[in-house]
């Protein structure tokens, strides 16, 4: 027997598991389990039904005790699965949980291959690679690092909002930042919600309220995260305050500087209603904004001249004020710095730029709106105190309603965007109250797959709203026949029908889909996250980890996961919440050793290797000039370790005699 | 910089008018073509549609000549050509199937093609390679007050859009109102004309053309400016039909908001090529830019007739 790491013999029990037919069905493992008992160092070697099962971990413990082992291989399924499971029965059978190697024959064998003896004779090459591998294995400790209990939610739509009061109420401080001068998102442009047509104010600006109100949330609104440092249970962050040249703490929202301003009529789009309504330059987004206090936009302020402040203005504004003096000019962009254990990432989406596709004309001809337009136009608050009143003065007696723009669209965006279906039917609806006008929705399929969805499709079709299968090819103002004229015409070909349809309407709806922010990407690197290939921020697992991410310690919540409607961002938050307070709970967390260190004597301090690594866990001690890995960062990728020009990174569990072990295991021709 | 340049059949044919007015006002600009040696039938037309690997043999030949001639780009003004030797290019890209057969072929007649050469369109050419500034410095008679229904048709930007928008092309646009045209907002710019339904199928081929002239006037274009040998032809050439047929269908007056007049005086608008109208800027002679071919003729505008009257 070898004596590696020690003076210990190598003693090896080896296991390979039928995965009931996943893997026996492609892989004679009674054959495997032959060959690998007649390997050097192989003291036990069997094959089981289910290894995960407790029977099965149970089979290790005492084999562990009966046999001396002191070295445990199971090929099995990918080690994503089960190497923890596996661990931690080596761990009960009296070992160290690192003297286990868990071989992959399901995912890397039987399940890409169609020949049951070639796949054989892949599964013996693997398990030997692994035999030869774990009596290479050193032991390894699991260390513990705090938990700051402190949480950064970053995004204050409806997932963020909900995020951080879930925390909050549980005792948690949480730091809620949001970009925007309100919290809201875009649920508080919403007129009413989906299929049970609350009003989407009512239900929010509560929560709204609670967030400003409550004692363990700090809310910086207009504020954006601009760094992070740091690890799971320790991140360092800095926000950027901008200055909205109002103090917050002094400013109570009477909004008496609003209506004193020089401008005595609003003259400038206004971004809350969709740049339908207008604002002042001092103003503060709607009524319910969270915080309740104004701001002033220094591009349209007289007192600045495009940005710069020239104080030439005669500052009714400030007179209006008076002692409570909140309005600062001079007000400068502040930088915060946090510690926290946690975040949440809850960034939101943004809709698609129907710019992208001219042929609904959207921007030609003026009745031709987005969705998130129409939502404006027929809420009490809107621009028009919710008369649909059209850009060309007229009210509309027929509307169309176009599903699927920038969604399931192989020249835009590909994917469903979710909610368009149910927000268009919902939009139905509403225009049909508010107008009494005809409706026609052009849909691809409808899809309703939500509580309640598919009965509030029913109850469209009974009001007598126009459903029509197909996609629209273009919107147009050139008419056919004489009753066209002044028309958008909608032209489609009715898939149901077999027919192509030219239909005149007075008005557009595009049904716009959700995508991921303009600078989504920033965010991803700014936060060490991953997206998926439309740019959504990706989750650590599709199923089983759909909050969490490839970076301890944030979690994901609301659109910028995924398109998703608002019961579903507020379930995926609330799971978000879940997650950090399982790791605050805890108090600490485990680190997985594979990470990398520096043999300080050999180390030449040219630091190659600390911009390549991509969690900053790299830095040169000042005094000895060495390279320096800070273990709590290291997430044991192996670049350094591939980079270092002399050899002195090595990385624990990937050490070079483990891995030419393997190797070598791998190559040797199999004898049968 | 030269060009090999593809005539194809229609600008040697009913499409002369396109050559005649091409021709002097590249060389205007100082761009030299060299006609593509023993060039032969593009593929289009009905090649494409029975047989479309003959149909990338057919254009593979002209391709391979013009490499081997040595230029480095291709000049393809007719829309027909310059779709069918851009798809050829994409098939040969594609599909080694396709890319076997044609390379089999060309060796019988000892030829090669690498698939390099770019295939061009004047409106490229013009717009990206000569340059709107360049363009307006020769404009001697700017065509003032003459208002254009810019009419793109579907081969230039469908399938592939190489060098424009998909649905709102406006490399013409932009050209025309250089020489100082003014655009009529269109929205038929990429609209089927008919093609060869006017021949096999007459009656929604007909309808095709005749809902172009008829949108063209009705947003009060004086001249429709068209980029494509087909086009032309199909709005040109069957105006005594779409009389007959829809003369009699009113439209809003263009003179009188409220007032409705019958189209049928109305379709006798000019259908001219966009070379055409740069030539007329330039202040070539109608003749030298075959206007007088039109079956519609287009009277000068008056700041140009008062201009050459000077002159």
């Amino acid at each position: 027997m070898d004596k590696v790491n020690g003076n210990h013999d190598v003693r090896i029990g080896f296991y390979v598991c039928n995965c009931g037919t996943n893997i026996a069905a492609m892989v004679d493992v009674q054959a495997v389990a032959k060959y690998v008992a007649a390997l050097p160092n192989v003291v036990v070697s069997r094959d089981y039904k289910y290894m995960c099962s407790d029977p099965g971990q149970e089979l290790i413990q005492k084999d562990i005790k009966e046999f001396g082992l002191n070295r445990i291989v199971v090929a099995a399924c990918s080690p994503l699965l089960h190497e923890h499971t596996f661990r931690s029965a080596v761990e009960a059978g009296g070992l160290n949980p690192f003297f286990f190697h868990m071989v992959n024959i399901r995912e890397h064998d039987s399940w890409v291959h169609t020949d049951r003896d070639e796949a054989t004779a892949k599964a013996k090459a693997l398990a030997r690679a692994g035999i030869r591998r774990v009596a290479r294995h050193r032991a390894l400790e699991v260390k513990k690092v705090p938990v700051h209990p402190d949480v950064l939610v970053v995004g204050g739509g409806i997932a963020g909002i909900h995020a951080a009061l879930t925390l909050a109420k549980s005792g948690k401080k949480v730091y809620l930042v949001e970009r925007e001068p309100s919290i809201g998102g875009h649920m508080a442009k919403f007129d009413k919600t989906f299929p049970t047509l609350d009003c989407a104010a009512c239900i929010l600006t509560p929560k709204m309220s609670e967030v400003g109100a409550h004692e363990n949330i700090t809310l910086w609104s207009y504020s954006e995260v601009v760094k992070m440092d740091g690890y799971v249970g320790n991140f360092k962050v800095t926000v950027r305050r901008k200055p909205r040249y109002v103090l917050e703490d002094l400013c109570t929202g009477c909004q008496e500087c609003i209506s004193h301003c020089v401008y005595k009529e609003p003259k400038f789009p206004d971004a809350f209603n969709e740049h339908l309504g207008k604002r002042k330059p001092v103003y503060i987004p709607f009524p319910q904004a969270t915080p309740q206090v104004v701001l002033i936009d220094p591009e349209v302020c007289l007192n600045f001249r495009r940005g710069v402040l020239t104080d030439k203005c005669k500052k009714p504004c400030v007179e209006a004020c008076g002692d409570r003096k909140a309005i600062d000019f001079k007000q400068k962009e502040e930088l915060k710095e946090i510690k926290v254990g946690t975040i949440i990432v809850a960034t939101g989406f943004k809709t698609f730029d129907v710019g992208r596709m001219p042929q609904y004309g959207y921007g030609r001809y003026p009745n031709v709106y987005t969705a998130l337009e129409v939502e404006r136009l027929v809420n009490a608050s809107g621009p028009t105190a919710g008369d649909v009143l059209l850009r060309d003065g007229h009210h509309p007696k027929s509307i169309g309603i176009i599903h699927c723009v920038g969604s399931r669209d192989k020249n835009t965006n590909r994917w469903c965007s979710r909610v368009c279906c149910m927000y268009s039917m919902k939009l139905a609806h509403l225009l049909k109250e508010h107008t009494e006008a005809e409706i026609y929705n052009f849909y691809i399929d409808i899809r309703a797959p939500g509580k309640g969805y598919e009965e509030f499709y029913d109850k469209l079709l009974e009001e007598g709203v126009h459903f029509i299968r197909g996609r629209v090819g273009e919107v147009t103002d050139w008419a056919f026949i004489p009753e066209e004229e002044g028309k958008l015409v909608i032209r489609v070909e009715d898939t149901l029908a077999g027919v192509v349809r030219r239909i005149p309407v007075d008005m557009v709806v595009l049904a716009t889909g959700l995508e991921p922010h303009a600078d989504a990407q920033n965010v991803r690197r700014l936060f060490n996250m991953s997206c998926g290939t439309e740019g959504f921020f990706l989750e650590r697992h599709p199923k089983l980890a759909p909050v969490n991410t490839f970076t301890d310690g944030i979690f994901l919540a609301g659109c910028c996961q995924s398109p998703k409607d608002i019961p579903d961002s507020v379930a995926q938050a609330g799971a978000a919440a879940a997650e950090a307070l399982v790791l605050i709970d805890t108090g600490h967390i485990e680190q997985e050793p594979n990470t990398a260190y520096v043999v300080e004597a050999e180390c030449s301090g040219c630091k190659s290797c600390i911009p390549l690594c991509p969690y900053t866990a790299i830095s040169l001690l000042p005094d000895k000039k060495k390279a320096y890995i800070n273990e709590a960062l290291c997430k044991g990728c192996g670049t350094c370790v591939a980079a270092c020009p002399s050899g002195s990174i090595v990385q624990n569990l990937f050490e070079d005699a483990e891995i030419f072990s393997e190797i070598d295991g791998l190559l040797e021709p199999t004898s049968v | 910089m030269k060009y090999s340049y593809f005539p194809g059949c229609s600008l040697k044919g009913t499409g002369r008018a396109y050559e005649e007015s091409l021709l002097p006002v590249l060389k205007v600009l100082g761009v030299e073509l060299e006609e593509l040696d023993d060039w032969n039938c593009c593929g289009a037309t009905a090649y494409m549609a029975v047989d479309e690997v003959k149909a990338c043999v057919m254009a593979s030949r002209n391709l391979a000549i013009a490499e081997k001639a040595g230029h480095k780009e291709l000049l393809a003004p007719c829309s027909a050509c310059y779709l069918v030797l851009n798809k050829t290019k994409h098939y040969l890209h594609e599909s080694p199937v396709v890319e076997a057969v044609v390379q089999k072929a060309l060796r019988q007649a000892n030829l090669t093609y690498s698939g390099n050469t770019p295939v061009r369109h004047p409106l490229d050419l013009l717009v990206n390679n000569v340059g709107i500034e360049e363009i307006k410095k020769h404009v001697k008679h700017p065509l003032k007050g003459l208002k254009i229904a810019p009419y793109y048709g579907c081969q230039i930007v469908r399938p592939y859009a190489t060098f424009d928008d998909q649905y709102n092309p406006t490399t013409m646009d932009r050209l025309l109102e250089a020489i100082g045209c003014t655009m009529v907002t269109y929205p038929l710019k990429t609209r089927c004309c008919g093609g060869s339904l006017t021949g096999t199928l007459p009656e929604p081929g007909l309808l095709c053309s005749y809902i172009l002239l008829k949108e063209a006037i009705t947003r009060g274009a004086d001249v429709i400016a068209t980029v494509c040998p087909l086009c032309q032809f199909n709005l040109d050439c069957y105006r005594d039909k779409m009389k007959g047929k829809w003369g009699h269908e009113t439209i809003p007056d263009p003179r009188n908001k409220d007032a409705r007049v019958p189209v049928g005086p109305h379709l006798d608008i000019p259908v001219v090529f966009f070379t055409q109208l740069i030539g007329l800027a330039f202040g070539l002679s109608e003749k030298e830019l075959g206007l007088q071919r039109g079956f519609a003729p287009m009277r000068k505008p008056a700041c140009a007739q008062r201009q050459s009257a000077a002159a």
